[in-house]
């Protein structure tokens, strides 16, 4: 039996979903237009005013926004509430340069959460479950968004947090967790945990909500198997509001986007074009509902396709693929976003050149990055101790720039292989996509 | 009263000193110290050759990351209590070692020892103070010859 946690939302009609969001939009685009500076300017550049935008059908006038306008505008350039209106921030991983800081007013929050609940619930919760939320609590959107959804269905949340496997596993037996919510690279070395452990038989896991990295349906088969869990994909970003912007259903086969909240485009990542649903395009959303944040057309530079048939699980809303790939040159490894250029920034910051490669493997479901980095004349030195404790700096400028350990690698001169005069730097050996 | 040595950086990888030691023998370089130093991913190897400037153009030349460090070498006797003398006038002194390796010469009858210190000078005062004179460069040509 499939469950819902709004069913007349989740499965309004075409043309309700349609009538609520023309109605939103342009309330947005007013709002937004008169109370952002940002968005006034970008419009009125384009000649586009809140008149010309009478509903969904308008919304390709709109100008796109990208994380470089985030980036601009950082830290209250785009804010379209009072900052005494909002209760919370949630911030992405990076650096102060590429950091967005998103605002949430309590109806933010709440409709966020709300979204959050409707993915637990596709994914089969109850009031009666206990949901083991192993997602990082804090700025990271994880936590926090399952956490509020599991509280909004009525569910006895566990607030783990990530890591400490240990523990994880002890409440998992102890407390019989039945949903489990963390990274999907998580969810694999859990599983091969509680089977290492022989703990198969005394955990009571129906389902796990997987998301915030990609993850290869191989991977979803191991992690059911492992964990005898049916496992569900869930998508969302900081910028749009964090987890369950979009989620799976009992179907597998795309995530339903929060239509009522949120509407979803691909465009040609090239020319900025839209392109029609069952197409390969950029996705790109706007936010409908949210007071404090709302971004209109945000660029995702996720790489996906849309699918309008109709879903067996009865739900009406427009499905989403999985991301395919990305337009711009951005990693995510265990879970965080690595741009080339953070790398970039810290090598130069340690005197080290700007040739390097970036290798990132994935072994028992758990990803591995390497930064070659090519030894200079500057750089050397006759002892070991002076060599290693440069290399190590760099390890450890390296995770406060990215959050994540990086292996580090020095390589001879000119070693990196460049083709056609320019460096190959990233080489993704997992097959993600 | 110094010798010059030469430091070259090496990837961690099967073949990478074979290819290095192939060029000084495509150059004929005379190696007559050689000593390894590793850490994970990388290596350095300390040498002391006949001649050092032509041979740091050639690495350089061939594309490799090395340097020239002027170090320490001082003969000892070959008995037992040689070595453990020697290191205590230094420690003594507070002369601290970065590393320290041998070799041996074709024409005395004796080993030598090289030290990488901090300061040079004054390892070769607390030296020479106790009787000791280390060997310059120009020195290892009578000992190779």
């Amino acid at each position: 039996m499939e469950q819902y946690f709004d069913p007349e939302v989740e499965c309004a009609s075409r043309e309700q979903i349609t009538a609520w969001q023309n109605d939103r939009l342009v309330k947005q685009v007013e709002r937004v237009y008169n109370s952002v500076p940002y968005y006034k300017k970008k419009m009125d550049e384009l000649g586009v005013r809140p008149e010309h935008i009478r509903g969904i059908q308008d919304l390709h006038l709109l100008p796109t926004l990208t994380k470089d306008d985030l980036r601009d505008q950082y830290p209250y350039g785009l804010m379209a509430a009072p900052l005494s209106d909002c209760v919370r921030i949630h911030s992405t991983s990076g650096t102060t340069g590429r950091r967005v800081v998103a605002f949430y007013t309590q109806h933010d929050v709440d409709l966020w959460e709300e979204c959050c609940a409707r993915a637990l619930a596709a994914a089969g919760a109850t009031k009666d479950d206990v949901v083991q939320v192993c997602y990082g609590y804090g700025l990271f959107t994880g936590g926090a968004g399952l956490h509020g959804g599991s509280h909004k269905l009525g569910s006895l949340t566990l607030p783990m947090s990530s890591g400490n496997t240990d523990r994880q596993l002890q409440f998992m037996t102890d407390l019989g967790s039945t949903i489990l919510c963390c990274t999907p690279s998580y969810a694999a070395y859990l599983s091969e945990s509680v089977n290492e452990r022989g703990l198969r038989n005394q955990i009571k896991l129906k389902a796990g909500i997987f998301g915030a990295e990609a993850w290869t349906e191989e991977m979803r088969r191991d992690i059911e198997k492992g964990l005898g869990i049916k496992a569900y994909d869930i998508y969302g970003l900081t910028e749009i509001s964090g987890p369950g912007v979009a989620y799976e259903c009992s179907a597998q086969h795309g995530m339903h986007v929060n239509e009522d909240h949120f509407i979803v485009e691909t465009i040609d990542p090239k020319t900025g074009e839209v392109i029609p649903h069952g197409e390969k395009g950029e996705l790109v959303f706007t936010s409908l509902t949210k007071e404090a944040f709302p971004l209109i057309r945000y660029r995702t530079k996720d790489i996906g396709i849309l699918y309008d048939e109709p879903c067996p699980c009865g739900r009406t809303h427009v499905r989403m693929s999985k991301p395919m790939g990305r337009s711009d040159d951005m990693l995510i490894v265990k879970g965080v976003n690595v741009f080339p250029s953070q790398i970039e920034t810290v090598l130069m910051n340690c005197g080290y050149p700007a040739n390097y490669q970036i290798i990132v493997t994935r072994a028992n479901n758990s990803d591995r990055i390497e930064v070659q980095v090519e030894m200079t004349p500057e750089m050397f030195s006759d002892s070991l101790s002076e060599v290693a404790g440069r290399e190590k700096q760099l390890v450890s400028a390296l995770k406060a720039m990215l959050g994540i350990y990086c292996v580090v690698k020095l390589v001879a001169p000119k070693s990196i292989t460049r083709s056609e005069g320019k460096a190959k730097r990233v080489i993704d050996k997992r097959n993600l996509y | 009263m110094t010798v010059k040595q030469i430091s070259v950086f090496l990837e961690n990888r099967p073949g990478a000193l074979a290819e290095f030691t192939k060029i000084l023998e495509k150059s004929n370089i005379d190696l007559r110290a050689l000593s390894l130093a590793e850490s994970e991913d990388f290596g350095i190897v300390r040498v002391i050759v006949d001649d050092p400037f032509n041979t740091i153009q050639i690495l350089k030349d061939e594309g490799y990351v090395c340097s020239i460090t002027k170090v320490i070498a001082v003969e000892i006797e070959d008995k037992p209590g040689a070595l453990v003398k020697m290191l205590n006038i230094l420690g003594d002194n507070k002369v601290n070692l970065e590393y320290s390796y041998a070799f041996l010469a074709k024409k005395a009858n004796s080993a030598f020892m090289v030290f990488r210190v901090a300061d040079n000078d004054k390892a070769i005062k607390v030296l020479t103070d106790n009787g000791i004179r280390p060997i310059c460069h120009e020195d290892m040509e009578e000992l190779f010859k």
